[in-house]
């Protein structure tokens, strides 16, 4: 579980997120939504700590990280996986090599015992025929299930996922968001996600938090989402016709 | 006020650079490969450079002797002076960088653009010391380089000399042992040294603190050029003005 307490960050003097509480659940997957510029990856990123913030706490567990010494946050790190938008793969490293590079830095395990937990994590992911390719020569939602795997490769107790669809065809997004939600159920982690798809607001919200220039507008979930008479969430969630068509057809069947 | 910000900056980069070594395994292959590429790979341009600009200094020598009383042996011994005491070391570094520093800024400034350095810093991995210190630690090997420079400028300026017909090969041999200072080569190699770490150094901050995309990974780059060159003149001329007067 991690808590985050009355968080503030700012940038030059302008304020980017402004006293933001609450807590993200163990074994859920959990949302940050809201238009680019909300400052969804500022949150993201300043709980994962590449942003120092300037008030406020963050647990993880009962830990706070901003008293914790570096050898600490330094453990605490390798129990923490993130999934760029991008997947920020390393180029020069084939897919083999990229997911065994955390083993590789942060274990003293041997070359066949990285490349059996490898083999683990990429049959996981359902990777097939990649382990000796490179990452530009697979596709956009193969380079996602690598950066899935090097994510859950150390078994961590906290994923991170920064826009994972983003730039994948529905299906493909549809298959991304499952398996992350398989996998956060299955292995009980700590799953944030910063999305504003909202397929994977509808499909995987088990926990969703909205932001909007930089405050916690709503907190509810996928569920309460299409029930909310919140303004700025219904106008965010609902601004196209196919959603608010989505929204009038769950409401009328669970009247 | 900007630039002391980077100073500082730049300095506090060099502090965490030799904090928290990552796994020796690990920056050994790095060390390799950055050998490979920063070194190695330079040797061809740099040997090509070498050989023909040793001719021309060896042919614009011969061609402002023109008092006869003079003696030919002159062109061997400018040429050797030249190549050792400035044209290997400082030319050939701002050479370096503009091949190797701008290289050393696009391949960290790429990997700032696409998150790879976020990835790493998630990790838990102290990314100046995993991406910075190979590079530095191979640049330790640049006097290799300009060994080679040296070697193939004096090479350049006697066959220029030769088939060109300014004077004969004993001469130009006795001008390149004439009032040989072993000191010299100290004093080419200590300048050498202290350029291959501004080499190694000055492109990795504009890389590693790069901010923007694709464009600025290029605008980087031209600046990195500007100011790893501005910082090689200034050195050049502080460890001249200590060591040689």
């Amino acid at each position: 579980m991690i808590v985050v307490e009355n968080l503030y960050k700012s940038f030059d003097g302008v304020n980017v997120l402004n006293d933001i509480s609450t807590t993200f659940e163990k074994g859920k997957t959990n949302l940050i939504i809201g238009q680019s510029g909300s400052g969804k990856t500022i949150l993201l990123k300043s709980i994962l700590g590449l942003f120092n913030i300037d008030k406020g706490n963050i647990y993880f567990g009962n830990q706070s990280i901003q008293n914790i010494s570096n050898k600490k946050r330094s453990v605490l790190r390798q129990e923490m996986g993130m999934v760029f938008q991008g997947s920020a793969l390393f180029d020069s490293m084939t897919v083999e090599e990229n997911i065994m590079f955390p083993m590789r830095m942060l274990t003293k395990k041997s070359f066949e015992e990285m490349q059996s937990r490898s083999n683990e994590v990429i049959k996981r992911v359902n990777l097939i025929n990649a382990n000796k390719k490179l990452p530009s020569e697979i596709s956009g939602g193969m380079q996602k299930r690598v950066a899935i795997a090097r994510a859950i490769v150390m078994n961590p107790k906290y994923l991170f996922c920064d826009e994972p669809n983003s730039g994948l065809d529905p299906n493909t997004s549809t298959i991304i968001d499952n398996l992350i939600q398989e996998i956060t159920q299955e292995f009980q982690i700590t799953t944030v996600i910063n999305t504003h798809d909202m397929n994977s607001v509808m499909e995987i919200g088990e926990k969703i938090i909205f932001l909007q220039n930089g405050k916690k507008e709503w907190e509810g979930n996928n569920k309460e989402v299409f029930k909310t008479e919140n303004e700025a969430v219904g106008g965010f969630i609902y601004s196209s016709n196919l959603f608010k068509k989505v929204r009038e057809v769950y409401l009328r069947d669970n009247a | 006020m900007i630039i002391i910000h980077h100073i500082g900056a730049y300095f506090l980069m060099l502090q965490k650079v030799f904090r928290r070594f990552v796994k020796w395994s690990v920056l050994k292959e790095l060390i390799i490969k950055d050998i490979d590429a920063l070194i190695i790979g330079s040797i061809g341009i740099v040997a090509f450079i070498s050989f023909f600009v040793g001719g021309v200094v060896a042919i614009q020598t011969a061609l402002n002797l023109t008092n006869p009383f003079l003696p030919q042996y002159l062109i061997g011994f400018a040429t050797r002076q030249s190549v050792i005491l400035e044209f290997a070391p400082t030319f050939i570094s701002i050479i370096m960088a503009g091949k190797v520093g701008s290289f050393i800024t696009s391949s960290l400034g790429t990997m700032r653009v696409t998150e790879q350095i976020e990835a790493l810093k998630v990790m838990g991995i102290n990314t100046y010391n995993y991406l910075i210190f190979p590079k530095i630690v191979a640049m330790f090997f640049y006097p290799f380089v300009i060994v080679v420079s040296m070697f193939l400028g004096i090479i350049g300026g006697y066959f220029a000399s030769i088939y060109g017909g300014f004077c004969n090969s004993a001469d130009f041999i006795q001008g390149i042992q004439l009032d040989f200072i072993p000191f010299h080569i100290g004093y080419a190699f200590l300048k050498t040294i202290i350029f291959s770490f501004i080499l190694a150094t000055v492109p990795s901050y504009h890389g590693y603190f790069l901010k923007g995309g694709a464009l600025e990974v290029g605008k980087a780059s031209t600046t990195s050029f500007v100011w790893t060159s501005v910082l090689i003149i200034i050195a050049n001329y502080l460890i001249t003005q200590l060591l040689l007067t």
